[in-house]
Order: C-alpha cells, then structure tokens, then sequence
C-alpha cells in the first residue's frame, strides 16, 4: 500500500510541474502553524480557505455547467443566517449547526434550481443576482432577529484556539476541493457527472438527445453547489464570530466569480489559485499601505516635486483602495488572459504527449512514456 | 396626496425612463447587457456637481456646462465599449463582469477624488408654478420636459435617420447588417454613445433632486434591470411603459400607505420589486414587450 503509493508518487507526481505545485503548496499550508504561527497571517489563510471552498463551489455549479450565477452569495448567506440563528435562539452548538446550516444551504441550491431551469443566458444571470439582494430585504426588515446592518455577534470560534480553527478550514478546504474535483473530472471510470457537466455545458440539447435527463444534473449541480457554498458560509460565520449582510450582498457574489476567473474557470484549482491570490491582497492592503508611508518617512527631505515622492505617494493611495486595484485586474484578465491565471501558467510549464496523451513538461523533446516527438 | 403621487410617478417614472431606455437600447442591439450604465448617471451627477455647484467654484452657465457633461459622458461610454465590452462581446459573463468591474472603478475613482460625503446642489432652476392649482417645483416641471423631449428625439433617431436604419438593422441581423456595407462595430460604438448620453441626461436632470455619492448608481441599475425586464429586454416601448409602472410603485412606497410596514417598508420595497421581476421571468421570460431571440429559449 504504502510502496504503491511511493510509486504513484515518483511516477505521477514529480514529472509533473503543476502537481509538484499543488504538492508543495499544500504542504506548506499544511506545515504553515508550525514554522511561523504569526496570528494576522493564520487568520489571512484560515479566511483563505474558507473563501477557496466558496469560489470552486461557484465553479463546479457554474463554470462546468454553464449556469451563470449571479446570487452564489445566496448559499453562503443561508448557512451564515442559519447557524447563527441557531446559535442566538437556541443555543445549540456549532457541531449541531453547521451541518443543519450545510442543508438548508442546501435545500436553497435546489429551491432555486426551479425557476432557473426555464431560463438561460444573460436572464439566468439576472434571476440569480435577485435572490441574494431578495432575502436581504427580508433580513433587514426583521431587525429584532437579525439586527439588520449590525448583524449577530457572539458567535462561538470554531476551535478552542487559532489553530485549530486553522486546522479545521483546511481539511474542510481540502476534503471539499477534492470531492468536488473528483464529481467533476471528465476522465473519471466511477463518475459520470463530470462528463455530463461538460456536455450540458457545451450543447444542452445534443445531451438530452443522447438520453441524459439533463434536468436530474442540472439540479444535482445546484445541490452540490449550495451544498458546499453553504459549508463556507456556515465556517465564516464562526471563524468571524458574527454575521452580517456582508454575507448576502453583490460583492460577495462578484468576489466568488472575481476569484474563479481570475484562476481559470471550469478548473476546479483556478478557484484555489485565484483566492490565495487576490484574497491577500485585499487584506493586507492596510499593511501594505503602512509600508508605503515608512519608505516615505524614511527618505531623506526632499521636495515633493521630485517624481519618486509622486510615485509612493501614488502607490500609498493606491493600497488605500484595494477594489480599485482587483477591478483593474479583472479588466485586464479578462481582456489578456481570459483562461485564467492558473491555465495561463500550466500551458507554459506543461506540454501533453500527442501519441499517449500524458502530461509532460513542457521543456523535455521526448515524451517521458513512448519517446515521442513533443515538437 | 393624490397629486404628489401623480408628480412623484411622472419624475420618478420618467427618470427610470431615460436610463431603461438606454440600458434597454444597448441590450437590444449588441446583447450587452451593461452593469456599468448607472456608472455613466453618477459621473454625470458628479459633473453636474463640478461644474456648477458653488463649493467647488466653477460656476458655469447652465446650458453649456449640460451639454458639456453630455457630451463628454457620451464620449466615455463609446470610449469604454471600444477598450473593454467590445473585445469580451460574444460571452455574456464576461461582459457582466467587466463592466461590473467598470462600475466599481467609477465608484473608487469617485470616492478618491470627490470623498464619500453627501453632497447637494441647488435646483438647476428655481421656483415654483401652480397649474390647476397644484404647486409643482420648477426643477420637477424641467424634468418632465426633459424626459419628453429625449424620449421622442430617441424615437425621431431610431426611426428617421440613416443612423437609427443602420442601428436598426444591426440590432436585427448583425451578419446581413454587414453585408449591406453598415460597419457593425461603429454602430455598436454609437449605440453605446447613445446609451451613455441618455444616462448622462438622466443624471442631470435628478442631480439637484437626490444627493450626490459615489455609491448613487446602485439602487438606480436595480430599478433600471427591474424595469427592463418587466418591460422586456431590448424593447423600448416596454422600457417606458415599466418604468412609468415602477415609478408608481415607488411613489405609493414613499407615501407609506401601509403603516404596518413603518421603518422597514423601504427594505421590503426592494424584495417585493424584485420578486416583481423573478415572476416576469418565470412566467413570462421576455418581458411584457420583449422578444426572446431563438437561441436564448429553452
């Protein structure tokens, strides 16, 4: 057992640069507590791995099948409601809840899955982005319960300490990722729906004409989606200790999709990559506006003509305003790169063998199996 | 009470109008469905503030300052489909969500210059006039008549001119439109102009009416998408007619007939207009007006 997976391993993984990565990368998550433990840099990746739960949810329901979803903040924001909901009125705790959360988070995914199987394009799009800002309403016209814009604080920590509460979001991350990469790979011999996904995606009609009740799938995509949206919202509301409308709003929703498109759609990893990118940059930016203004003081004194000083002055505003900047980099990666950041990056490092079909690197000459010409 | 409903529906409506006409227009002609319209309605709010409020010390003429920030609104909106929609058109995600990305740049950009404070200006002109004895503001009375003259010069365009013939016929067939010598991506880029042009009037018009901050164009593109869709996308007919009919709506919800709903009507306000435009699009997906294209049906 053990040998055989030393010999996955050497054959698998190692010749494979974007395997190595992820290796590598969760590894580090891994060992993360252990070498630094520094708190605002736990916190950064426990939110981290909250949020990569919610952004591949977003893409399993949406990049695979091609239901644009406009509302994913809908899921997140029932879980959140829910458990935190549970907790004020009820006192149960979050082992109880988070699960109760995850279902209705749930049930919402296939409530919404009706009216949305009578539409597509831009007015699936649409219907979607209503039901978040919907429930909304409703939140702050029931202020007694909810507190409206103040929200529900004193929700209880998910560990006894940070990292645990580390640890915990990282299985989550890592369990969900890999459930949700396994339902959608194509070339799986045990699951079809990957495949299905892709056909639904690519010609709905042309599946059904093939015998497969697109409907069922459909459905099932909305489940799962809200399954695991809801997973995250449910974890954010008690790694946060309170629950807000921030949880329902449009960014909410526009982050998510920010996150996948700026890793690679229809990827599952682009979500992973595009959330451990973007989300640091969003909260470090006070920290690396702090470090503008200390480059500042500690220039000698000069006038504020010279074009340096315009310059961090620029760069200190800049970090002021991280939407700005994630704005400006949706723009040009849609405009540049519309793969993704992710596929972007693999295309350069990986080449597949045009005889066997198996990844290479991308700067060997011969396949590593049959010895084909990879030129 | 009866009559400031009436006033209330006919600006409010009429304002819903000029923007749904210009979301719809772009709609219905490149299938670009533009998160960024309102964007072009605060900018040009934000100008209207810049040019003519005496805080800022610019104190323009009114005429020219308004023509001025029509034109150049009109001028980024063409700008901005040239650059970022055009180049993403065919995938309709991709244009929500650069030009989402858009609207958050407007925003930012106006919260760094301008600061995150209300801000007011006096009415573009002032007085009041009583016709069958109701006291109407002028500035109200200056809307109106706004949205009637741009309304009908829409229409005069659209139907009269070589230009409104080829946005016609683009908005049809863009293939044959092609064939016939109209060059597609220039009426597209007009059209765009158009679109942003109207906002620009509309932002205008209710600048001296509402309060001007940077986060002004949400609530105003919920309305707007609402309107349209109950109208139907891409018909202008349709735009107006909703818009006049979510007008209403708001008017009867600023009265607050119903005084259960006191303190959190507002908030209701939106569920139920939005539950309003989620049973148009289940029961009737194109709208009161709209045409489904074929390739969109299911």
């Amino acid at each position: 057992m053990f040998r055989r997976l030393l010999k996955d391993f050497r054959f698998s993984v190692l010749p494979v640069p974007g395997r190595v990565i992820a290796v590598v990368f969760f590894l580090f998550l891994f060992l993360f507590p252990v070498i630094s433990g520094h708190p605002l840099y736990m916190r950064m990746f426990t939110f981290a791995s909250i949020f990569a739960i919610f952004a591949v949810s977003w893409d399993l329901l949406s990049g695979y099948t091609g239901l644009v979803n406009f509302g994913h903040a809908l899921f997140f924001g029932v879980a959140a409601y829910t458990t935190a909901l549970l907790y004020k009125f009820l006192g149960w705790q979050p082992s109880v809840t988070i699960p109760l959360a995850v279902l209705a988070a749930t049930i919402a995914g296939v409530v919404t899955c009706f009216p949305a199987l009578r539409l597509r394009g831009p007015y699936l799009s649409l219907l979607t982005l209503a039901f978040p800002l919907m429930l909304l309403g409703i939140v702050m016209f029931f202020k007694e319960y909810t507190g409206a814009e103040y929200g529900i604080p004193g929700l209880p920590s998910l560990g006894g300490s940070a990292s645990e509460q580390y640890y915990i979001c990282l299985i989550a991350m890592t369990a969900s990722v890999l459930i949700m990469w396994k339902l959608t790979d194509a070339g799986s011999k045990y699951v079809r729906t990957g495949l299905i996904f892709h056909a639904i995606r690519e010609d709905e009609i042309a599946a059904r004409a093939t015998g497969i009740n697109t409907v069922r799938y459909k459905m099932l995509a909305f489940a799962v989606g809200g399954l695991f949206a809801g997973l995250a919202g449910a974890l954010y509301a008690h790694a946060q200790g309170i629950v807000g409308i921030g949880s329902l709003n449009l960014t909410m929703s526009f982050q998510a999709i920010i996150w996948v498109l700026f890793g690679g759609a229809v990827t599952i990893y682009g979500g992973v990559v595009g959330v451990y990118t973007l989300y640091p940059l969003v909260f470090l930016s006070r920290r690396v506006q702090a470090f503008f203004s200390t480059i500042g003081n500690a220039l000698p004194e000069v006038p504020a003509t010279v074009p340096l000083v315009k310059i961090l002055e620029f760069l200190h505003e800049l970090a002021g305003r991280p939407y700005l900047v994630l704005a400006v980099i949706v723009i040009l990666i849609l405009l540049f790169m519309p793969e993704g950041i992710a596929v972007w990056i693999r295309d350069k490092i990986e080449r597949e063998c045009p005889r066997c079909k198996l990844t290479n690197v991308a700067w060997r000459k011969e396949c590593r199996a049959c010895g084909a010409s990879l030129h | 009470m009866i009559e400031r409903i009436i006033v209330h529906t006919l600006v409010s409506g009429g304002v819903y109008a000029i923007l749904a006409v210009g979301f719809s227009l772009i709609f219905g002609v490149a299938r670009v469905l533009n998160m960024a319209h309102t964007s072009f309605y605060a900018l040009a709010a934000f100008g209207t503030f810049l040019l003519l409020s005496p805080v800022v010390g610019l104190e323009l003429a009114v005429a020219p300052s308004v023509i001025i920030i029509i034109v150049v609104v009109g001028a980024l909106g063409m700008l901005a489909y040239k650059l970022f929609i055009n180049p993403v058109r065919e995938h309709h995600a991709a244009v929500l969500l650069i030009t989402i990305a858009l609207a958050m740049i407007v925003e930012e950009i106006l919260v760094w210059r301008f600061g995150g404070q209300n801000r007011t200006i006096r009415f573009l002109v002032p007085g009041t006039v009583d016709i069958f004895g109701i006291t109407i503001v002028n500035q109200n009375l200056l809307t109106l008549g706004v949205v009637a003259v741009t309304i009908v010069a829409v229409w005069l365009i659209l139907s009269k001119t070589r230009l409104g013939i080829a946005i016609r016929a683009v908005a049809n067939d863009t293939e044959i439109a092609g064939l016939m010598g109209i060059s597609a991506s220039r009426v597209l880029m007009i059209t765009m102009g158009i679109a942003s042009a109207l906002a620009a009037i509309a932002g205008v018009v209710m600048a001296p009416l509402t309060t001007i901050v940077p986060t002004m164009w949400a609530s105003p593109l919920m309305t707007t998408m609402v309107v349209v869709i109950i109208g139907g996308l891409g018909s202008i007919k349709g735009s107006i007619i909703g818009a006049f009919i979510l007008g209403f709506v708001s008017a009867l919800s600023v009265l607050d007939p119903l005084s259960l709903l006191r303190g959190g009507g507002a908030y209701l306000n939106m569920t139920f207009t939005l539950a309003a435009m989620v049973i148009v699009l289940i029961v009737r997906p194109g709208g009161l007006f709209g045409t489904l294209f074929e390739e969109e049906k299911l």
